[in-house]
């Protein structure tokens, strides 16, 4: 999955391993937006932190503790903190699309996000759309034999739910050229298409 | 003895229908746990580091400073100081770690030194291959029907060759190829590992859950006894798991050592690097036909690289399913400093369609010809089994396509802007059948039916296709089933390779089914004092046919197995007596596409598919898996190869960033027609997964010939290699 790191063992004295831990979240988030100036105008706020932490993380309306490190990815922390294993590990930079949560209601991929960064942000993952009562979503993926391997599906599900919220109504053209971001090496996207569509005719489109 | 036998169509209630995989749900909630998803407690994090040169000897490997590393727990050389690297990527070491990051700064501090070898990865290139000394004669085949007039006529075989192509009305020559590309399994390959009182679990993710048990005992001085495979989902394979790699056996060793359970997966560009791909394929072809367009004679050489082994497209596949009664073929083997290949959906037969059935249509454009009539034509010189279905599922296709309205000679079609639009078809043909297999069938006296059946499901629909089988002969719903696969421990079935999943679980479920079926009829017999002859399963009872009114429910006959439950284990016999499977199948491809002429990009416009299955079990699941196909094959006509840097041998694009496949905007319209009519039912289950992936290829490749009057000889018809096409021709 990821890339070897180098690391960065630099003139600033702490390494990939540490980092900067702030009094909540957006401490956290401004350190990695900003250059060092901003870190600097943050400092009194933050402590260093290296090695393994807890931090609660907001997983599908229940918080978890979890042990990251600094440099632990969302992905890895749901994979290996919450056993959450829907989101999957197929490309770091996130170009598969196979890592597709909810940040804040806003899909990200988790395997380009710290696991530090998403301290008091609600996260859903796609195992939120299963249990008893299935969501549309997955439903409509079922019925139209939208999955082979299964292994891009999760992805893609939270994708669909993503691009519904944003496009309630979408035409099928639409749905074509909004679904570009995830991958699938089986050939499911002809049975995709319908899958959405129905979604969008049914009511179930939330 | 029961005969084993299909229901014909007027009395099946589950067979053909088209049911919802039973795992869908799963699948699409993240439930389904993979390979990569077992997480047993305190397992450790496995990564390997894979060699930056593509040829050299190694010099000094240094993991001192890996070990020292925080999280790290061990670090271990897989390679040592003197050893040759014959691919780029080759695993070097391994890392293991409390978690990713620990092991990703492990690996970063490996330290390794390399003397540069020679460096050979272009399979394209014959003559620098010949220079090389990396290309090796692979024998070929000539077939001629007029036979030397004695033993003195030495030149025999030119002189006739010579003379057909000179009697031919048209004569083609051409260049043709496909580029190697790489499997790309989403879940790479891998496995967990995991040790209890001197037995291992090896979750693995695998197209063999029967076969590799025994691959892992050996190295690990067990006998297979010991060692249970579990893969209850598995991440794609398309024909490049079938074995326990080197490093899944690393991850049993080093699970054992440590204590702990490991989990050991190829990161992405190792696992495109390693982990299979499919061999290249280029071809020089001569071909004579005549007016009609019928082929007469063939002359073809072709050469290829299957990696370091040096294997190459089959020499049986040129030509492909066309055959004229003359024909010459020559093969050569290239080594490339490459990973060996490993079978890919359809092994050999993608290739040779692509470096044969592009000059068939070359034949059509030469002659002025509609290429449907010249492949219409040309069906003399295919199987004379097949010619009939073939031909069926060309008129279907047709239609489908409306490919009398769009047909316009190669070249000749109006533009609309840049743009331009065309036609082109292809055919094929698998083998197919059933594998061995075997099955366990449990019938509880509360009425519970469960399977166990040492087999895979790679996402084809296995599962539902054995509780279809089961449910239809058993007369309940299909939810009433449980199938258990995915254990090594379960009854063994053959690896899910070559088309013969299907067949091999169908055979294996329905026999044992219809043998413990009679075992319940004997004491629902006895119950009701009937023949058990008589008795038949439907709908939820199993009642006299002969007086409706004798007749338990399914739960109340199953009562009468008493306290355990009724088991039974069978297991199925394909082959020519079987009137369950068969083998040997057709098909058909037609594919409409637009090619911008200005820039060179090349858009599905429509895309049919013919295809003939034998008897189908779940029509949803068969149509989905053709739909992959068209879509896998639009991948490798229009899009996807491994690209390998001369100079280095390094890949280049070994990331999903870099290594271009359709997304979903990218496939148009495909249009699917399974073709079952009675005669084809009447052969019971042949398998599907091969075939569909053979034409697109040569089918695409036609259509872009059609519309631009010109051939881009090799796949994949990427824009440059159209705008250089197109400017070869001005030239």
């Amino acid at each position: 999955m990821s890339k070897p790191e180098q690391p960065a063992h630099g003139k600033s004295g702490y390494s990939r391993r540490a980092f900067l831990k702030g009094s909540g979240a957006a401490a956290a988030a401004t350190a990695l937006a900003g250059g060092p100036g901003l870190i600097a105008q943050e400092q009194k706020a933050t402590t260093l932190v290296a090695g393994l932490t807890t931090v609660t993380l907001d997983v599908n309306g229940q918080p978890h503790k979890v042990q990251v490190e600094p440099r632990t990815t969302l992905l890895e922390a749901l994979r290996y903190g919450l056993n959450l294993t829907g989101a999957k590990p197929i490309s770091a930079d996130g170009s598969s699309g196979g890592s597709t949560v909810f940040l804040d209601v806003k899909p990200v991929q988790a395997s380009t996000v710290l696991a530090i960064e998403c301290v008091g942000k609600p996260i859903q993952t796609v195992e939120s759309l299963g249990g008893a009562k299935i969501d549309a979503v997955p439903a409509a993926f079922a019925h139209h034999d939208a999955s082979q391997c299964g292994f891009c599906t999760p992805g893609f599900v939270m994708a669909v739910k993503a691009f519904l919220k944003k496009n309630p109504k979408a035409t099928e053209a639409e749905i074509r050229s909004g679904l570009n971001g995830n991958l699938c090496r089986c050939g499911t996207y002809a049975n995709i298409i319908p899958a959405v569509l129905d979604v969008v005719k049914g009511a179930g489109n939330g | 003895m029961a005969e084993y036998v299909w229901p014909d169509r007027a009395n099946t209630s589950v067979l053909g229908t088209a049911h919802d995989k039973i795992d869908a749900p799963a699948k699409c909630t993240g439930a389904a746990k993979y390979s990569y998803d077992i997480n047993p407690d305190k397992v450790l994090i496995a990564r390997a580091l894979g060699c930056p040169h593509a040829h050299c000897k190694i010099k000094s490997l240094d993991t001192s400073a890996a070990e020292k590393v925080p999280g790290v727990v061990v670090v271990r050389a897989i390679k040592k100081v003197g050893d040759e690297i014959q691919w780029q990527g080759d695993l070097l070491a391994c890392v293991v770690g409390e978690t990713e990051g620990a092991v990703a700064e492990g690996l970063a501090a490996i330290k390794a030194d390399y003397d540069l070898l020679e460096v050979f990865v272009d399979a394209e290139n014959l003559t620098a291959a010949e220079s090389a000394k990396r290309a090796n004669k692979a024998g070929g085949k000539v077939q001629l029907k007029n036979e030397p007039s004695g033993d003195d006529d030495k030149d025999f075989e030119e002189k006739e060759l010579a003379r057909l192509f000179k009697e031919a009305a048209t004569v083609v020559e051409g260049r043709y190829g496909v580029h190697a590309i790489t499997h790309m399994c989403l879940e790479p390959h891998g496995s967990t590992c995991e040790w209890n009182g001197g037995k291992l679990t090896a979750h693995l993710s695998t197209q063999n859950v029967s076969g590799t048990a025994g691959q892992f005992a050996g190295p690990l001085k067990l006998t297979a006894d010991d060692v249970t495979v579990h893969c209850d989902y598995i991440g794609g394979g398309f024909g490049s798991k079938f074995a326990a790699d080197h490093w899944d056996v690393l991850a049993a060793k080093l699970s054992k050592e440590l204590g702990r359970p490991v989990k050991l997966m190829l990161d992405r560009d190792l696992e495109l690097k390693n982990a299979g791909s499919r061999p290249s394929g280029y071809a020089d072809v001569r071909v004579g036909a005549d007016a009609n367009g019928v082929l007469t004679v063939w002359d073809s050489h072709h050469w290829s690289s299957g990696g370091l082994g040096g294997g190459s497209v089959s020499q049986d596949v040129m030509p492909y399913v066309i055959v004229p009664p003359n024909f010459r073929r020559r093969v050569t083997n290239i080594k490339t400093n490459t990973s060996m290949a490993r079978a890919w959906r359809a092994p050999n037969h993608p290739q040779g369609s692509a470096m044969s059935q592009t000059s068939i249509d070359d034949v059509a454009a030469k002659l002025g010809l509609d290429s449907y009539e010249v492949f219409l034509r040309n069906l003399v010189n295919v199987p004379k089994e097949r010619a009939g279905v073939y031909e069926e599922e060309m008129k279907i296709g047709a239609k489908l396509m409306d490919w009398k309205a769009k047909w316009h000679k190669h070249g000749k079609g109006p533009a609309q802007g840049s743009i331009v639009t065309g036609l082109g078809m292809a055919i094929h043909t698998w083998q197919g059948g059933g594998h061995p297999s075997s099955c366990l069938i449990k019938i509880h006296p509360d009425g519970g039916v469960e399977a166990f059946l040492g087999s895979q499901d790679l996402g084809t629909g296995t599962r539902t296709v054995i509780a279809m089988v089961i449910a239809e002969t058993f007369g309940l719903p299909v939810e009433a089933i449980k199938v258990n696969l995915g254990s090594s421990k379960f009854p063994a079935s053959g690896p899910s390779g070559g088309s013969t999943t299907v067949g091999g679980v169908s055979e294996s479920s329905r026999r044992t089914a219809e043998e413990v079926l009679d075992q319940l009829n004997k004491l629902v017999a006895d119950k009701l004092k009937v023949s058990a002859d008589a008795l038949v399963a439907k709908k939820g009872r199993i009642a006299d046919k002969n007086d409706a009114s004798k007749s338990l429910s399914w739960k109340e006959a199953c009562s009468l197995v008493g306290m355990t439950a009724l088991e039974h284990k069978g297991k199925g016999a394909p082959g020519k007596t079987s009137k369950l499977s068969s083998s040997g199948v057709a098909g058909i491809q037609m594919a409409e596409v637009a090619v911008d002429r200005e820039t060179g990009v090349v858009k599905m416009k429509k895309f049919v598919a013919v295809q003939d299955m034998g008897l189908v079990i779940n029509r949803k699941t068969a149509t989905s898996q053709i739909n992959g196909a068209l879509i896998m094959g639009i991948a490798t006509a229009l899009f996807e190869e491994r690209i390998m840097d001369r100079k280095t041998g390094a890949f280049l694009n070994a990331e999903v960033a870099d290594y271009r496949l359709p997304r979903l905007g990218d496939i148009g319209e495909l249009v699917v027609e399974i073709y079952e009519p009675d005669s084809e039912r009447a052969r019971g289950v042949i398998g599907l997964g091969e075939p569909p992936m053979v034409s697109p290829g040569a089918a695409i490749s036609n259509a872009v010939c059609n519309a631009l009057g010109t051939r881009v000889p090799v796949l994949p018809i990427t824009p440059k290699r159209v705008i250089d096409a197109l400017k070869a021709r001005t030239a």
